[in-house]
């Protein structure tokens, strides 16, 4: 039980991680990123490959992971840059399609459908499962903290003030001078790497990725947190984060109660109630459980 | 023998089956200004709800047809009426994420009633007719045939009909369209109604050829997507002739890359006519 409940925190910890990368494209920078799914994958395998067949350490395979997909983010980011939004929403739900097809299809690579088992993580093997569990939360909390304290540093920064200028007038944002291309790209580049983070940090805990695992549907579980916790808000991300994780593994033990429903039928209404969630908290509550706050100017703290 | 005239004829159909939904997909962004992607769950509640019609009551294909687009169309719009609708103020972009929302629980829906099996539909099974060379089944020529149709229908419409004119006002020009009396709600109704039923029908005309499984209209998005955003987002006569590059290109990707990547084509696509020529072929007026 108590194994269970650290790998669930753990998952919690990757969800995070998801929700704070998509906070700064989304929440700071008003970009959309539909393919979420597509950067994750690619932080997972990318760090996967690299501790897998090239043997190199867990920690040189996260920084690749990260580099890989803050690059993917920022070609995709500049290909739309003079474009209105729909076309970067098109686009990376595209990119996130083309990853899935590579991922299922360059067998000499990724091993197809099968995945790439065996990958490494910190100290497996020489620890016992719970105290592998319990490292790799503790590890994880870390790296959550961590990247909650450079994004509310990034939000508080000038260059966070200038995305929300972009985010709620980029026109205006143009004209007093801000070089809204370069920060554009560069937010979601930031945001992307955080999402390749994410992706890596799954496969070293869990230690087997395939490409079933990137469903499109791991998009709205994070649009899912990040409009709950409130868009916009550090805080708010994480705790979207925990909620979510909350409703994913609350409702696995109210299905039992629900009889003769199929395994299918029980993943479906499970979906379906996600899906309606999301609905419903942007009708009924946008700004989320913790309001964006613009931060307070250095001068009057 | 030779390969390309037989992709040709191969891409030719499939974009002309493509065509229906991407003319749907094309017409909601063109009049509600938003990328609606609900398409992909409304494309297989069209295939379901034509299978339901063709397996379960027996009908031919034609009313089978008929029922996957008045299905499709009135989910479509009940569904956009409920969830989408009271979010399009908030942008166009919270909009589509809600769509994403939409289609996941659409397709739930489907998958909670039908389960996850595959399903074909019940057709007279007939030999390929062999034309100089090239191989082509009765079925497809008849699905050639009803989007061809469909697509006269839609144009027809939009050209001659009031309703067709008052669409094309608003696309163009919301505001001026609401000065001229023409009511913007209605439209949107309107054209959700239409767009879905075609979105649906499509579903059908490219489940037909295969079996369908809950996850049929996702896997059409990318060509579908490919094919609005090649032609020019918004612009209906561009979903067509985008629909038909996207078609032909996919079917003559198989010279050079392996069946499975026949998706990633419009992925390709969708990235050269951004890179080379972003408003697409036709540009992004509606008609």
């Amino acid at each position: 039980m108590l194994s269970y409940l650290l790998a669930t925190l753990t998952f919690a910890g990757v969800y995070a991680l998801l929700a704070l990368g998509l906070n700064v494209i989304w929440g700071m920078a008003g970009m959309i990123n539909l393919g979420l799914a597509g950067f994750f994958a690619l932080g997972a395998y990318a760090s996967a490959l690299a501790t897998v067949a090239l043997g190199l350490p867990i920690i040189v395979g996260i920084v690749i992971a990260i580099a890989f997909a803050a690059a993917a983010g920022a070609l995709l980011s500049r290909l739309t840059l003079n474009l209105r939004g729909d076309y970067l929403a098109i686009v990376t739900l595209g990119f996130s399609e083309v990853i899935r097809l590579i991922a299922a299809n360059e067998i000499w690579l990724t091993n197809g459908s099968d995945g790439i088992p065996g990958i490494p993580g910190p100290l497996r093997g020489t620890l016992t499962p719970l105290e592998f569990n319990a490292l790799s939360c503790a590890l994880l909390f870390a790296a959550v903290g961590l990247a909650w304290w450079m994004t509310e540093r990034l939000r508080r920064a000038p260059f966070g003030r200038a995305l929300r200028a972009i985010r709620d007038d980029e026109t205006a944002a143009a004209v007093a001078g801000k070089p809204v291309r370069r920060y554009k790209v560069q937010a979601f580049a930031i945001g992307a790497g955080l999402l390749g983070l994410a992706g890596a940090a799954y496969a070293h805990f869990t230690s087997y990725v395939a490409p079933d695992i990137f469903r499109p549907l791991l998009t709205i579980y994070i649009f899912l947190a990040l409009t709950a916790g409130g868009t916009g808000n550090t805080s708010g991300a994480v705790i979207g984060a925990f909620f979510v994780i909350l409703i994913l593994e609350g409702s696995r033990f109210i299905e039992p109660l629900f009889h003769g429903l199929s395994g299918a039928q029980g993943a479906a209404l499970r979906e379906i109630i996600i899906g309606s969630s999301l609905i419903l908290i942007m009708r009924i509550r946008p700004q989320g459980l913790l309001a964006e706050r613009p931060p307070k100017s250095l001068r009057t703290q | 023998m030779d390969l390309i005239p037989q992709l040709l004829v191969n891409g030719i159909i499939s974009g002309a089956l493509l065509a229906i939904p991407a003319i749907g997909f094309t017409a909601i962004f063109a009049v509600l200004r938003f990328p609606n992607f609900s398409v992909a769950s409304l494309a297989t509640i069209g295939a379901f709800a034509g299978y339901a019609a063709n397996v379960g009551l027996g009908l031919p294909a034609v009313p089978a047809l008929v029922a996957a687009f008045m299905v499709a169309g009135l989910v479509g719009l009940a569904s956009d009426e409920i969830a989408l609708r009271p979010l399009r103020p908030y942008g166009a972009l919270t909009a589509a994420i809600a769509s994403i929302a939409l289609t996941i629980v659409l397709e739930n829906m489907v998958r909670f009633g039908f389960g996850n099996d595959l399903r074909g539909y019940d057709l007279p099974l007939v030999r390929d007719w062999r034309i100089m060379g090239v191989r082509v089944g009765p079925q497809q020529v008849q699905n050639l045939a009803l989007a061809l149709v469909i697509m006269a229908g839609v144009f027809a419409a939009l050209k001659f009909s009031r309703i067709g004119k008052a669409m094309r006002a608003v696309a163009d020009n919301p505001t001026l369209a609401e000065l001229k009396g023409i009511d913007p709600v209605r439209v949107g109704r309107l054209t959700v109604f239409v767009a879905m039923g075609l979105v649906g029908a499509g579903g059908m005309l490219l489940g037909l050829g295969t079996s369908i499984d809950p996850l049929t209209g996702f896997r059409f998005i990318l060509p579908i997507f490919a094919a609005a955003v090649v032609g020019g987002l918004g612009s209906i006569p561009g979903a067509a002739l985008g629909a038909m590059v996207v078609g032909i290109g996919e079917e003559l990707s198989l010279l050079v890359l392996s069946p499975a990547y026949k998706s990633a084509v419009g992925f390709i696509a969708i990235v050269l006519v951004l890179a080379f020529r972003p408003r697409g072929l036709l540009g992004e007026r509606a008609y």
